[in-house]
């Protein structure tokens, strides 16, 4: 039907963010083509592989699958600060990461948990890394007859230290800037292979890699939080808007970034 | 008038809600619910240009879409379009009125510019994208300065953008602050923001070919008058329109003025002979409904110094938007009039300026005026205690009004709009205002005051306020006796979703001495009552309630009538207690039997002029995270003395309300524009109200130990009271919060960001 349609058709998820659109006259799709009824695009699997997460899995199966808290936390910490629990019951991952917002949580966290996204089209199925799927805001590498299927988190280690910190105005809007973040401890205890993913703040989910330079290999001591804050901020390529300047966006990413290295080291002592 | 009924069984209750057990079931009439045989919608193209001249309006191909009715333009009006009249006319602001329909110009984005009908809002909503407007564009006016320097006039029939000018004066300001030893000028601004009920807008009309009728559902706050300016626009009747009531999700002070659509929808309606119903979509709400509290005060305060405020003046410069709407000046008369709130301050001279610009045109919002002079005064009071070393707690106490002063004179105000003269009623302002501190734990709270605990900074504060209610002249009620037994009771108090149905009932058992199950309550519609006034400026209740008390005595008489008649006995030898009248020798008709007789039936009016004063303090105890600018409420506790407390449930619903509706002006809301006149929020996502989980710590206490010598129930007005001091209050407590980093904090909203900014600018 994609194919037919021409371009003329959009797929429906869980319409939280596609009717909207349209009800702002946005967006006047010819045709809709609902994916609820498609079983194979829903569901949760574990195994030594990772995690796979199909497109049509809502907010709310993910957020009650307590497995994921292991296997996926950021996922799982990411998921109460999407929106509020009405919309949770209808909002797909598959749907978000579509739709490409960069001030929403799962593109930030996806990208830095170098996730993998499947996805099938006229010309059969491909799988491409996170970092390669959003090309701008709202904008991703899907063409017009293609369906994102699910999207693939490589296992995660138990001794990874990871923190989530987004500030938002109220709980469940879209947030002024977030964090996703891990990174390990070698032998030595010095910081070995950070991750930083960004949300909001940011014209397309991305990690930090300047501020990740500056954690691996250190000690995770005040010194280095702080530069590495400091050059989290600067990366951060934040623009003005109504409801934040760009500067206080910036200085919130540093803000978020050391809190969530506090975090993640509070983490490691419970540990 | 004597006060009080004898008994009281209902009124003073925590009763529950009679409306709920409707609304909870999904039992709820709202405006959208109604639908009529062979109705058309309509849909509203409005300007999306912010100021220019309307050359040509083409709706040739929005007419050839299939289910397009019709579109209606100025061209298709009377020669002379209507304007929607004032509530409170004065002598110059009536060629800044607003025009049913844009006519030559444009001046704000949304006003509107056709109407098109249709057998559906969608399809309507469709058409309106097939209509080609032409306007030439002129240079928009988006803040008062632009306004006041007047190179571009709004009007071309004028000479300036100052739609008026109010003056409120009291003793002598100019020889006070010669006089004075400490004086203190300073500069704050508040901004537009309004209400957002959680249901939009809607109108439904129908015109009756056979009588000459006009029946308008969705009435709210003030149908009465609306059927005179409707009446008078359409060349009817009064008595040729009806505005009827339905459940209304929220009113607020913004919802139930007369609005261009009021007379689009019921003039379609009669041209086509056909009902024609619109609804407003949340998105239209922001450009269509009134707007609010945008304004700029310059003000100065003497003081003596061991505290006393010696005067207070100064220039409140407010953007009302494009037109004067027809309660437009409230917030201009009231500001100037109610800075000085509840304070003893002998000199005060305040010009309030009415400024027009290429935006929203403004209008009420709960506590118009009262909520922005509030957060002037108690910050003006705040900083000159820091200059003067003293505590502002002190300073307060010693400034607030006292029995002794009762009734007190506010400032006096020109033009006169009817409110030219007021004075506070009743109380002693420092029994709330020590309760509060008491409440709160002023005390224990005190020593956090600037500190900081794991990165976040505590700041407290308290201030004070008052809230004017019970506005007159006159207010209607009628009860009729049913067959049954039973009571119907009219009243000229709207429902706005307050509890009018509870507290009216409450009253009217009381004073017939029934239980409340045998009345059922009729509010609002103007088929109601020969006359009547509604639900606005904290009158509901007190006005309502009054009027249903003057009414029961006559029913009751009459009732004793009746008996008398009934029992052969002259009627001064029957008494009438509990729904039964008596004669001496133990004889008795209860008013059940007397229904199979005679329904009787009385109209009354409670008339009264004079406004009662609730009076009250809130205090409150926030962190501030300088990282993130975020402030949390860790407390806030209100104490307000509202006369006489008809149902403490229905109160506290109102008290809370109205401080979380005041945590969102002062901390998120805010209609932002762009230079070019573009408003820039269209959604709830942009716009940001409070969420139910955002304020959980509020506790509100109401006392009614100062009752009204205004009324016969001694009842204040309480429905605004609870939003006025938070702007005041919030403001000092983050100033005490961020002491050491020095922020005095003069503009609202108070964002994260905003904080943040201020922080960053003490640094550098
Ligand atoms: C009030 C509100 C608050 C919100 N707050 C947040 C928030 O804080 N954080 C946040 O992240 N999100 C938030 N959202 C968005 C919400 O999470 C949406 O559920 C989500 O963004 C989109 O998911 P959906 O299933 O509803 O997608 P839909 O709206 O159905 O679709 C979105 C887009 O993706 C396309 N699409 C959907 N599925 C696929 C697929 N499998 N393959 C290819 N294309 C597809 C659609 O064609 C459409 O263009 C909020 C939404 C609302 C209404």
């Amino acid at each position: 039907m994609l194919m037919e349609a021409d371009g003329e058709a959009k797929l429906l998820a869980g319409g939280q963010t596609l009717l909207p659109v349209m009800a702002f006259r946005l967006a006047a799709p010819a045709i809709l083509i609902d994916l609820s009824g498609v079983q194979e695009l829903k569901g949760i699997s574990i195994d030594d592989t990772g995690v796979r997460i199909g497109a049509m899995t809502t907010w709310r199966d993910i957020e009650d699958d307590q497995r994921l808290r292991t296997a996926a936390p950021l996922v799982s910490a990411a998921i109460e600060h999407i929106a509020h629990y009405q919309i949770r019951n209808r909002g797909t991952i598959g749907g978000s990461l579509s739709h490409a917002d960069p001030a929403a949580e799962m593109p930030g966290v996806v990208v830095a948990c170098d996730a993998c996204l499947e996805i099938v089209g006229s010309n059969g199925m491909r799988s491409v890394p996170a970092n390669e799927f959003f090309l701008g805001p709202l904008t991703t590498c899907l063409s017009a007859d293609e369906v994102l299927t699910a999207v693939r988190f490589p296992p995660w280690p138990a001794t990874r230290l990871w923190a989530f910190e987004e500030f938002a105005q109220r709980r469940g809007d879209f947030a002024y800037a977030g964090i996703a973040l891990f990174h390990e401890t070698g032998a030595t205890g010095l910081v070995e292979n950070a991750h930083i993913g960004l949300i909001g703040a940011t014209s397309v989910p991305r990690r930090l890699g300047v501020a990740e330079a500056a954690l691996n290999g250190r000690r995770l001591d005040g010194e280095t939080i702080a530069a590495a804050a400091q050059l989290a901020s600067s990366e951060a390529d934040a623009e003005d808007d109504i409801h934040a300047s760009a500067a206080y966006r910036k200085a919130l990413v540093g803000t978020l970034l050391e809190r969530a290295l506090k975090a993640a080291a509070e983490r490691a002592e419970a540990l | 008038m004597k006060v009080t009924p004898a008994v009281n069984t209902f009124v003073g209750r925590p009763v529950e809600r009679v409306e709920d057990l409707r609304y909870l079931r999904g039992k709820g009439q709202y405006l959208d619910d109604l639908q009529k045989e062979g109705q058309w919608c309509g849909a509203v193209l409005r300007s999306s240009v912010a100021h220019g001249r309307l050359v040509n309006i083409d709706t040739k191909a929005a007419l050839d879409i299939p289910g397009v009715h019709a579109v209606i333009t100025a061209a298709d009006l009377p020669s002379v379009i209507p304007t929607i009249p004032f509530r409170r006319p004065n002598p110059t602001i009536a060629p800044y009125a607003q025009p049913v329909i844009a006519v030559d110009k444009v001046r704000y984005v949304g006003e509107p510019i056709a109407f098109v009908l249709a057998d559906s809002a969608e399809i309507a909503e469709d058409a309106l994208q097939f209509i080609s407007v032409e306007i030439d564009t002129l240079d928009p006016i988006v803040d008062w300065r632009a306004s006041e320097n007047g190179a571009t006039l709004l009007f071309d029939s004028t000479q300036t953008n100052i739609a008026s000018v109010f003056e409120a004066r009291s003793g002598d300001a100019a020889e006070a602050f010669r006089a004075a030893p400490y004086v203190r000028r300073e500069r704050f601004s508040v901004q537009r923001h309004t209400a957002m009920p959680m249901e939009t807008r809607g109108l439904l009309a129908e015109w009756d070919e056979a009588t000459s009728h006009l029946t308008v559902w969705g009435a709210a706050k003030l149908p009465f008058f609306n059927r005179r300016a409707m009446a008078g626009m359409m060349g009817l009747q009064e008595t040729a329109v009806d505005y009827l009531e339905l459940d209304v999700g929220g009113g607020f002070g913004a919802r139930g003025e007369f609005y261009p659509e009021d007379f689009l929808v019921a003039f379609s309606a009669k041209h086509f002979k056909r009902p024609v119903k619109w609804v407003e979509d949340r998105r239209e709400h922001f450009l269509a409904i009134a707007h609010a509290r945008e304004m700029e005060a310059e003000l100065e305060i003497a003081c003596d110094l061991d505290g006393s405020i010696l005067g207070m003046r100064g220039t409140i410069n407010v953007d009302i938007g494009a037109y004067v709407r027809p309660n437009g000046m409230t917030p201009v008369r009231n500001v100037t009039q109610f800075i000085a709130g509840p304070y003893r301050i002998a000199n005060l001279a305040f010009d309030g300026r009415a400024l027009v610009s290429n935006k929203t045109p403004a209008g009420t919002y709960r506590g118009p005026g009262r909520f922005e002079g509030c957060f002037f005064c108690e910050r003006m009071i705040d900083l000159a205690a820091k200059d003067l070393n003293l505590d502002g707690v002190d300073m307060r106490r010693r400034n607030l009004l006292t029995q002794a002063d009762m009734p007190y004179a506010l400032a006096t105000v020109s033009p006169n709009d009817g409110f030219a003269e007021t004075a506070c009623d009743s109380g002693d302002y420092r029994t709330t205002f020590d309760q509060c501190l008491n409440e709160f734990g002023w005390q224990e709270k005190s020593p956090l005051n600037g500190q900081c605990i794991d990165g976040l900074y505590h700041g407290i504060a308290i201030g004070n306020f008052i809230e004017g209610g019970a506005a007159g002249p006159r207010e209607s009620a009628k009860i009729e006796l049913e067959r049954d037994g039973s009571v119907s009771v009219y009243v000229g108090s709207s429902g706005v979703g307050q509890g009018v149905e509870t507290i009216m009932s409450q009253i009217a058992a009381d004073a017939l001495e029934i239980s409340l199950d045998r009345i059922r309550l009729f509010h609002g519609s103007t088929s109601n009552l020969k006359e009547g006034f509604g639900s606005y400026g904290s009158r509901g209740t007190v006005m309502g309630g009054s009027a249903v008390l003057v009414a029961a005595k006559e029913f009751l008489a009459a009732f004793q009538d009746a008996a008398a008649e009934r029992l052969r006995v002259p009627s001064d030898q029957v008494t009438v207690e509990g729904g039964v009248a008596r004669t001496r020798d133990g004889r008795s008709v209860p008013l059940i039997e007397i229904a199979a007789l005679e329904l009787i039936s009385r109209e009354a009016t409670y008339h009264g002029s004079k406004q009662t004063y609730t009076f009250g303090a809130a205090a409150v105890h926030v962190s501030v995270d300088p990282k993130t600018g975020r402030v949390n409420i860790l407390d806030y506790v209100t104490v307000d003395d509202v006369g006489r407390v008809i149902n403490p449930l229905t109160l506290h619903g109102q008290v809370v309300g109205a401080a979380v509706q005041g945590f969102g002006g002062v901390f998120s809301e805010h209609l932002q524009y762009d230079s070019s006149g573009q408003l820039l929020v269209g959604s709830l996502a942009d716009y940001m109200i409070p969420i139910s989980t955002d304020y959980p710590h509020i506790r509100a206490i109401s006392l009614e130990q100062y009752p009204s010598p205004n009324n016969p129930l001694g009842a204040k007005g309480a429905g605004e009271g609870g939003i006025i001091p938070v702007g005041g209050v919030v403001v000092n407590a983050i100033a005490s919060a961020l002491r050491s980093f020095g922020v005095e904090p003069r503009s609202l909203p108070l964002t994260p960001p905003h904080i943040w900014q201020l922080i960053q600018e003490t640094k550098s």
